[in-house]
């Protein structure tokens, strides 16, 4: 293992799909990396490109058409271009995914126990039917399911939405991956059920010390749970830092706008709700420049037509270190906090 | 007719409009050119509470029980789900309640049942200035009352017709109930297309052309065509992206605004409906829990299933804290409503729960001058009651046996507010 390398790394990755209509470029020039025991919450639209990117890191895409481009390094093994032979060890063992929609990726025919037992066994040969039976009713136990000895012999219909998530986080954890990727684990549930799937994946992330990757557009579990914020926008990372310094002093005007779409549930009641103008781009023939300067309201600040013609660099703004935005803004901190902070969180502006 | 033939207009962009950055979103005019200044301008605050507005609709102990049929050949009914069991609320002119719960709490049954999409097993539904019955009227006597009770749902990918335009789904309404000459329902659709933001060229468009957020405005669009008086709004916006969500949002509280609707506002995320509703009642497993304007629910609820829910909200602020929020842990899933628990039906999940809360169900009691709750050991978070607050009131000891001692006060238990009500602090009845 290299102690110097973060235990996944995605360097310049770009992934392009050939369709009908012309090459869509669903994910350009992406960078990031996780630490194990950490956590990064990747936040954008549907079509941003945050399922993409993470569907690659598990060689999910079809190696004849989807054209990937760049490198991720998993442990310090490269998987693109891996052979699929490679990528079935690392599947399920190093790398686990949970899905959003737990009933849709959990198989209807068979019962949940075997369904488990399957993931352990593809990954340990030796162990007999019995030993992977026992390692799925002790996961189950685990992940909090009420009689596991019994209900492991249930079917995913006889679970309710909260208890399939939970089979499937333990079908994801079966083998003790070092790295746990959950594309929309609660976005389907209610609020409770949320709280306890978030507080499962914690305590679990812990014990196991395991990199997560959260991808949701829900603002507040990335409040809550992610070291690590990465924004992305038609394809490309647009913010990327901390998760303190993205919430808090965020530099780029489509977080801003995220934000400020939101109510905030103990927030002012005079705040007010501002939309992002507009629909996110086809990524078949992108604007021109920045990608979001069709739908940006701050480009009016920007001299000339930079924003149109100019595509900014992803570099390190000047609040701290490890904070990154593609952004032409010269004095993005002042104008948040003077145009878009009185309109969206008056009460912040307060205790300032 | 010059926007039959789309396909030959130049003007018409070709590539897939699914995802086309849609200038033609915002009122005509292209979005780049707003400041932020001037998007902000069009932004909106809390919708506020007009606690003089008269009620539009009074809901009185109302019922829905769904039977549950034995499989088999004879398929007798072998019990009922009670999805919803016994609510009662108002719904102020031209303002706003909200609905919130988990799923399967009975939220969209309610919903349904104004629309009259379900025929009620009991109780009443008083409607508009006549107090017309909608529960107990025909369907053909409901017929002309859809005008004014309208729906908007959740999945605008489903709830549109694929195969008809944008022209006729719009139009459609304005047909069945013949309000306009059939040459007029034309013009009469643009105008609603240009209401909700959409462009009114897009008359003969399929849905599929449309975003997400474009077709929910196309079933907005429906919903206002009649002029209704009240909207029943079951997850406009769960469904879309949260950019999309804001100017929904933002449209809605500007036709409220313009047209005076009322809303009953059926959503599960509890920071949009503190944004839209003055007023919110949480409901849990059929049954109403608590009801209070907005202040009180999320300021002081005193119901734990109501504190437990907001304490569950993921928060973004707490980044600038770091790390989760206490919360009150809710152990297990909701009971089924075949065979609800007895007494209190949120007992078996409840910390504050003894004795009493299994024997006697908690009447929905009014504690301030807008606030009703259903608990025995109704208080603040973090400082309820030792003894339960009812037992006077129910004529019973603090075990939830009867008393002969006392005798039981009559509890007002219809959809508004009285002038009097219980004092939880000192137990008495006072008034304003």
């Amino acid at each position: 293992m290299s102690s110097t390398e973060p235990f996944l790394v995605v360097e310049d990755l770009t992934v392009r799909f050939p369709t009908e209509d012309g090459l869509v470029t669903a994910v350009q020039d992406l960078s990031y990396s996780v630490e194990k025991g950490k956590t990064l919450g990747i936040v954008g639209e549907s079509g941003s490109g945050k399922s993409v990117s993470s569907m690659a890191v598990l060689g999910l895409h079809d190696a004849r058409t989807a054209r990937i481009t760049g490198s991720i390094r998993v442990d310090g093994q490269e998987v693109v271009g891996l052979n699929e032979a490679g990528l079935r060890k690392l599947r399920g063992r190093q790398i686990a995914m949970i899905f959003q929609d737990a009933l849709a990726a959990l198989h209807p025919f068979y019962k949940i126990g075997g369904q488990l037992a399957e993931a352990y066994q593809v990954h340990h040969p030796k162990a007999t039917k019995r030993e992977a039976r026992r390692k799925a009713v002790e996961m189950l136990d685990r992940v909090g399911i009420p009689q596991p000895d019994r209900r492991v012999d249930d079917f995913p219909h006889q679970f309710s939405g909260g208890m399939r998530q939970r089979a499937m986080i333990a079908m994801g954890l079966i083998n003790d991956p070092s790295l746990l990727i959950a594309d929309e684990p609660t976005t389907a549930l209610d609020v409770t059920v949320q709280a306890q799937i978030l507080d499962l994946l914690q305590d679990l992330q812990r014990e196991f010390n395991s990199a997560v990757i959260i991808i949701t557009h829900d603002l507040g579990v990335i409040a809550e749970m992610a070291d690590d914020v990465l924004v992305m926008y038609a394809g490309r990372g647009v913010e990327y830092g901390p998760g303190k310094e993205i919430l808090t002093r965020p530099q780029m005007p489509y977080t801003w706008g995220l934000l400020s779409s939101v109510p905030d549930v103990r927030g002012d009641t005079d705040s007010k709700l501002i939309p992002i103008p507009g629909n996110p781009p086809s990524l078949l023939n992108p604007p021109t420049g920045c990608a979001f300067h069709p739908r940006c309201v701050h480009s009016d600040k920007v001299e000339g037509d930079l924003c149109v013609t100019t595509m900014p660099a992803f570099e390190q703004g000047n609040t701290g270190a490890g904070h990154l935005k593609r952004c032409h803004l010269r004095d993005p901190e002042v104008i948040f906090e003077r145009e878009v902070l009185p309109v969206i969180a008056p009460e912040l502006l307060e205790e300032k | 007719m010059s926007n039959i033939n789309l396909d030959t207009d130049p003007e018409r962009n070709p590539e897939n409009p699914e995802t086309r950055h849609a200038p033609e979103l915002a009122k005509p005019g292209d979005v780049s050119h707003l400041s932020f200044a001037e998007i902000a301008a069009q932004g909106h605050g809390a919708t506020r509470l007009d606690p003089d507005a008269p009620a539009v609709l009074s809901v009185d102990d109302l019922k829905m029980y769904f039977p549950v049929k034995s499989s088999g050949v004879v398929r007798r009914t072998i019990g009922h789900v009670q999805a919803v069991d016994g609510i009662s609320f108002e719904v102020p002119r031209g303002g706003s309640l909200g609905l919130v719960g988990e799923s399967g709490c009975g939220k969209s049954t309610t919903g349904r049942l104004i629309t009259r999409l379900y025929e009620p097993t009991g109780g009443s539904m008083h409607f508009g200035e006549d107090r017309v019955d909608l529960a107990k009227v025909s369907n053909r006597a409901m017929k002309p009352l859809r005008r004014d009770v309208q729906m908007i749902f959740q999945d605008p990918y489903t709830s549109l017709n694929p195969r008809h335009t944008v022209g006729s789904i719009v139009g459609a309404p304005l047909a069945v109930h013949k309000v306009v000459p059939k040459d007029k329902i034309k013009d009469r659709v643009k105008e609603l297309l240009e209401v909700v933001g959409l462009n009114p060229e897009h008359y003969n468009r399929y849905p599929n052309e449309f975003s997400g957020g474009q077709r929910q405005r196309i079933g907005i669009a429906r919903a206002l065509t009649l002029n209704p008086k009240l909207l029943v709004a079951d997850e406009p916006v769960s469904a879309l992206d949260v950019s999309i969500q804001a100017q929904v949002i933002n449209l809605l509280q500007e036709l409220q605004a313009e047209m005076g609707i009322a809303f009953l506002f059926i959503a599960h995320d509890l920071a949009i409906v503190r944004h839209f509703c003055p007023e919110v009642a949480v409901m849990y497993l059929g049954k109403i829990v608590e009801i209070a304007d907005r202040e009180t629910i999320y300021g002081s609820a005193h119901h734990p299933y109501t504190q437990a829910l907001l304490s569950a909200v993921p928060d973004v602020k707490q980044a600038a804290v770091g790390g989760r929020r206490e919360r009150i842990r809710l152990e297990g899933d909701v009971p089924s409503p075949i065979n609800p628990p007895s007494g209190c039906r949120f007992r078996t999940r409840c910390h504050l729960a003894q004795d009493i809360c299994a024997k006697v169900e908690p009447p929905l009691l009014q504690i301030g001058p807008r606030h009703k709750v259903a608990c025995h050991f109704a208080g603040e978070l973090g400082d309820a009651p030792r003894t339960p607050v009812t037992a006077g009131l129910l004529g019973v000891d603090g075990q939830g046996s009867p008393d002969p001692s006392v005798t039981p006060e009559d509890i007002a238990t219809g959809p508004g507010y009285e002038k009097r009500w219980f004092d939880v602090k000192s137990r008495q009845m006072v008034s304003a």
